[in-house]
């Protein structure tokens, strides 16, 4: 017994103003909401894709980022000569032992001073990171005071960028390159040899070892020997996991946040949803009786009023989402609160993420819609029809 | 010839509440509507003819008596039963038409056929067809808003008809138009009631109105009076 | 008078509907109301800024450390009256769901650098006295039901290992706005153990905090500071603590322009809930306003009636809103108190709640104000049919 869809689409679009102003109140929550949960996910796609999932990452135990762990330069040789590790084409193993300092540079968005990961690295770094390429200069020269830095860094920090040269530690550190590192975290990062800014930064070990394993699935074995052995206090972890775990914390502050401020004001354009409908119910009053007396169930016009504010959350879902959508041409360039250290990301739209905006606003129009349904389904024949 | 009614009214009577205050409606109606009659209810205002035809309609509960149409006591019927029942039995004309207004004409009458198990062409094919005996088909795309109160009367007969139900029932058809236009409204009643043997009640207060009907009942305080034949020639 | 009674009554005439606007109106508010207070509780460390004090750190980051031999040299520059050295500890308190501030102080010089950490004095003897004793903050002693005399034991991030530690005293702030939810333990407790697990690690500071004499000089005695330590293996970056503390406020300035950009977003829903409701409220009595024209009403006075209305509407959303949003401020600091530890609406905050109100009343009665204005009497008419 149902009252057809152009019915409801009619009726939204005969009342434009109404219909507009309700939808784009919702498109608005939608928009925040969409906008919040792309937020988490560009800084969580960003994360996962810094690293591979066949490299092993060496941390003392107990440290919770790079910058809090040191690994000696005793125990970084004898990880390194782990048989878990592959070999290069000149026989040395795939690792790299690495140093993870926090420097403070000026953004040039807002004039003050952000943390940016300076990361002494060897030879075998660029092999562990396939993805680190040169797009501007030239590779810094291993025992010189050289750095290259990644686009984030070059686009973002005051003297930065290629031709430049940083201050720190009492010297000079010219910049010779820029490298492009796709959507990861190694495009906020400085690189520059390992041996030269141990020193610089008064550091005797190393933060950590990356070792580039045979086969990913020799991770558990090079894991237990390595956790196992007295020696280093070290913990390991796949280098994609643990990049990984690193958004952990800022994902749920904004997801938390976003979601729970959106929960709030969806209230209120669900009430902006309720008002739309009792006034669609109000000015309807005539035809409902005429609905009811042809035969139209109860039902049916509860269908077919709830159609009418679902169709008006669609719309709402829809402007919303499309605005949001826009976003994804901004990059979002901010401290992560776990690593205390600058990293860009974007706004990533997924379809999980349309899905989920759109189920919202739908919801926020079956909501808002109920009970101005339900009181145009419960109103007797009779007192409709003599309100004609 | 005596044959059986199709309605047949026993011992009607309802009555409304109003605080401890009990107001009587209808009291103790009985009579019979034979099939194909043109019926003209009247009275004057607060009388219950409409209340009455709302009852015969089922959109309205009686609070005792039976109403009993084409074999079906109204009675027995659960809300959602009334609801399938009146789709199939029951065409309405309203005073102020209750046309849908962002359904176009064709689609207004098409609206009691979606009730239906017909498919979309059937749909179509019998709503123009109203439309056709209504002479209103070269206004099929026209919404409400663009058509005159007499235009708009006559869509809503069209839409009375088009699923060929048992009974029309008409409340006041006539009391928002002009006289050309209720004069046309009436004639058209009066062939769909002679030519195609429809059964027609009418609730009015115009004596125009009802002398376009066959019978005429009349209603004060709620009990029923003398019925009149208003065209003893035109007689069943 | 008549008029302001008809406007109310206007205003009122869908019970129903009044009463959905104020509240969509109030729930907006609220949320905006609290949003901003988000954003102060971000700021809540610059607010609590002294100009007396200031932040001595390694040049290259606050990640680097500092020798512990400054200390000395920088008591010795002319004007500063204390030196406490400090590092962030960044113990976890059985898991990272406890989290709360640690730092390592040098006790001695603490109190005097902070007047507005207020404890018994027996508490603060104990404390000083007990090189593994700890300093808390009262809501953090509330949170967790200590007191004097619980020994407890952070594992440590920064520097490994299980630290036990003997509450000796619980603090409370002696104005609003300063933070008390932070544990201080013994620089020398840190140190001492380092001495003996870490040899290479001791004698290593994260920051020393100075108290200068005069606010004034604040600039001149940085300056000071840093030029003793230029060409050192540590070079030093001295600054007031307000401009330490905006210092962190400004790393996450992306996302506190986001909250702010999302409370205007907030402002605007509001603006749709009224003005649609405005509009319907206009068209709805056109035809009365037609009326009332014919009996010798201004449309100028029929606008304002309509502004009237839409006031009454908008206002008493915003005077709930603001009502509420002290108390959902409270229930937001009682349970996320771990997130923000500061978290109170200031007067500002409700203030421009309020002025939103205002706003939001106005536009959203412009556009019907207006029309029934200009309309002709004929033409209101035509639409009742």
């Amino acid at each position: 017994m149902a009252v057809p869809l152009s019915y409801s689409w009619r009726n939204l679009w005969t009342r434009r103003l109404t219909t507009a102003l309700t939808a784009g109140g919702m498109a608005l929550v939608v928009f925040v909401f969409t906008a919040t949960l792309m937020l988490a996910e560009g800084l969580h796609q960003t994360l996962v894709a810094t690293g591979s999932p066949g490299n092993a990452i060496v941390l003392r135990k107990g440290s919770e980022t790079e910058v809090q762990s040191g690994v000696t330069r005793d125990a970084a040789s004898a990880v390194t000569t782990r048989p878990e590790i592959a070999v290069t084409a000149d026989g040395r193993p795939l690792a790299a032992r690495e140093s993870v300092v926090l420097l403070a540079l000026t953004k040039k968005s807002t004039g003050k001073v952000s943390n940016v990961v300076v990361r002494g690295v060897e030879q075998a770094s660029l092999a562990l990171r396939p993805i680190v390429r040169i797009m501007a200069g030239r590779l810094p020269r291993p025992g010189t005071f050289e750095i290259m830095v990644g686009e984030n860094v070059a686009k973002g920090f005051v003297g930065a960028g290629l031709g430049q040269s940083l201050r720190f530690a009492k010297r000079e550190w010219p910049v010779v390159g820029v490298f492009d590192a796709g959507n990861t975290g190694f495009s906020s990062e400085i690189w520059g040899d390992v041996e030269q800014l141990l020193p610089a930064f008064g550091r005797q070990g190393f933060s950590v070892v990356v070792a580039g394993l045979r086969d990913p699935s020799a991770l558990p074995a090079f894991k237990a020997a390595i956790e196992a052995d007295p020696r280093f206090q070290a913990e390991v972890w796949r280098e994609t996991r643990y990049y990984e775990k690193q958004s952990d914390m800022m994902r749920k502050f904004l997801t938390v946040l976003g979601v729970a401020l959106t929960a709030i004001f969806s209230l209120g354009a669900m009430i902006g949803a309720m008002i739309t409908m009792y006034a669609a119910v109000a000015s309807r009053v005539p035809e409902i009786g005429a609905l009811r007396a042809m035969g139209f169930s109860r039902g049916g016009i509860l269908l077919a009023f709830l159609l009418e504010s679902l169709l008006l959350g669609g719309l709402g879902g829809l402007a919303g989402v499309g605005l949001a959508a826009l976003l994804g041409f901004v990059t979002f360039s901010t401290i992560n609160f776990q690593t205390f250290s600058e990293l860009a990301f974007r706004f990533a739209l997924t379809p999980k993420i349309v899905l989920l905006a759109l189920a919202f606003s739908l919801t926020m129009g079956v909501v808002g819609g109920f009970l101005p349904a339900v009181r145009a389904a419960r109103m007797p024949i009779v007192d409709a029809l003599r309100q004609g | 010839m005596e044959t059986q009614p199709l309605i047949a009214i026993r011992n009607l009577s309802k009555s409304y509440r109003r605080g401890d205050q009990v107001i009587p409606v209808l009291v103790d109606i009985s009579f019979d509507i034979a099939a194909g009659e043109f019926l003209a209810l009247v009275g004057p205002s607060g009388s219950g003819k409409s209340t009455l035809l709302n009852c015969i309609a089922g959109i309205d509960t009686v609070d005792s008596g039976d109403i009993v149409i084409g074999g079906t006591d109204l009675a027995t019927l659960s809300d959602s039963d009334l609801a399938t029942w009146r789709s199939r039995h029951v065409g309405f004309v309203f005073q102020f038409y209750n046309l849908i207004p962002v359904l176009s004409a064709q689609e207004n009458v098409e609206l009691p056929l979606l009730l239906t198990g017909l498919s979309a062409r059937q749909r179509r094919e019998h709503a123009a067809a109203a439309l056709a005996a209504v002479n209103l088909s070269e206004r099929a795309d026209h919404r409400p808003a663009q058509l005159s109160g007499g235009q708009q009367q006559r869509v809503a007969i069209a839409r009375a008809i088009v699923t060929d139900p048992t009974i029309i029932v008409a409340d006041e058809p006539t009391g928002d138009l002009d006289r050309q236009s209720a004069d046309d409204v009436l004639a058209l009643l009066d062939r769909l009631n002679d030519k195609l043997n429809k059964t027609i009640i009418m609730v009015t207060h115009d004596q125009r109105a009802a002398a376009a009907a066959r019978v005429i009942r009349h209603l004060d305080k709620g009990e029923l009076h003398v019925a009149f034949s208003a065209h003893p020639e035109k007689r069943l | 008078m008549l008029l302001f009674r008809l406007i109310l009554k206007n205003a009122f005439r869908h019970r129903l509907r009044a009463l959905l606007t104020i509240l969509g109106v109030a729930v907006a508010l609220l949320a905006f109301g609290l949003l901003r207070t988000v954003l102060d509780a971000w700021n809540s460390g610059v607010a609590a800024s002294s100009a007396n004090r200031l932040v001595t750190r390694n040049a290259i980051s606050m990640t680097q450390s500092l020798p512990y031999a400054y200390r000395m040299r920088i008591r010795q520059v002319t004007g500063v009256e204390t030196v406490a050295a400090g590092s962030w500890f960044g113990g976890i308190y059985i898991d990272e769901k406890h989290f709360f501030a640690n730092l390592a102080i040098e006790a001695e010089d603490f109190f005097t650098l902070y007047p507005e950490i207020v404890t018994s004095p027996e508490e603060a003897r104990a404390f000083v006295q007990d090189r593994k004793g700890a300093l808390v903050g009262v809501r953090l002693a509330e949170r967790f039901h200590w007191k004097p005399g619980d020994t407890i034991t952070l594992r440590g991030t920064i520097y490994p290992g299980q630290w036990p530690m003997t509450i000796r005293a619980v603090y409370r702030a002696a104005r609003p706005g300063i933070d008390e939810s932070t544990l201080y333990l013994h620089w020398s407790y840190l140190d001492e153990t380092l001495k003996k697990t870490m040899p290479h690690r001791a004698g290593q500071v994260g920051f020393f905090m100075i108290g200068i004499a005069d606010p004034s000089q604040a600039a001149a005695v940085s300056k000071a500071i840093d030029a003793l330590f230029v060409n050192s293996q540590a070079e030093t970056l001295t600054e007031t603590e307000k401009a330490f503390q905006l210092g962190f406020v400004a790393m996450s300035s992306a996302i506190l322009l986001a909250v702010e950009a999302v409370s205007y977003v907030v402002i605007l829903i509001i603006l749709a809930v009224a003005a649609n409701t405005m509009a319907m409220a206009a068209r709805e009595r056109s035809g009365e306003f037609a009326v009332l024209k014919t009996l010798g009403f201004r449309g100028g006075t029929l606008s304002l009636m309509l502004l009237g209305e839409s006031m009454i509407l908008s206002m008493a959303g915003a005077l709930l809103g603001v009502a509420s949003l002290a108390p959902a401020t409270a229930l937001v600091a009682r349970t996320l108190s771990q997130y923000f530890p500061i978290f109170a609406v200031s007067r500002e905050t409700m203030l421009l709640g309020l002025g939103f109100g205002v706003l939001v009343g106005v536009l959203a009665a412009i556009v019907p104000a207006w029309r029934v204005r200009t309309v002709g009497i004929a033409s209101a008419f035509r639409r009742i049919g």
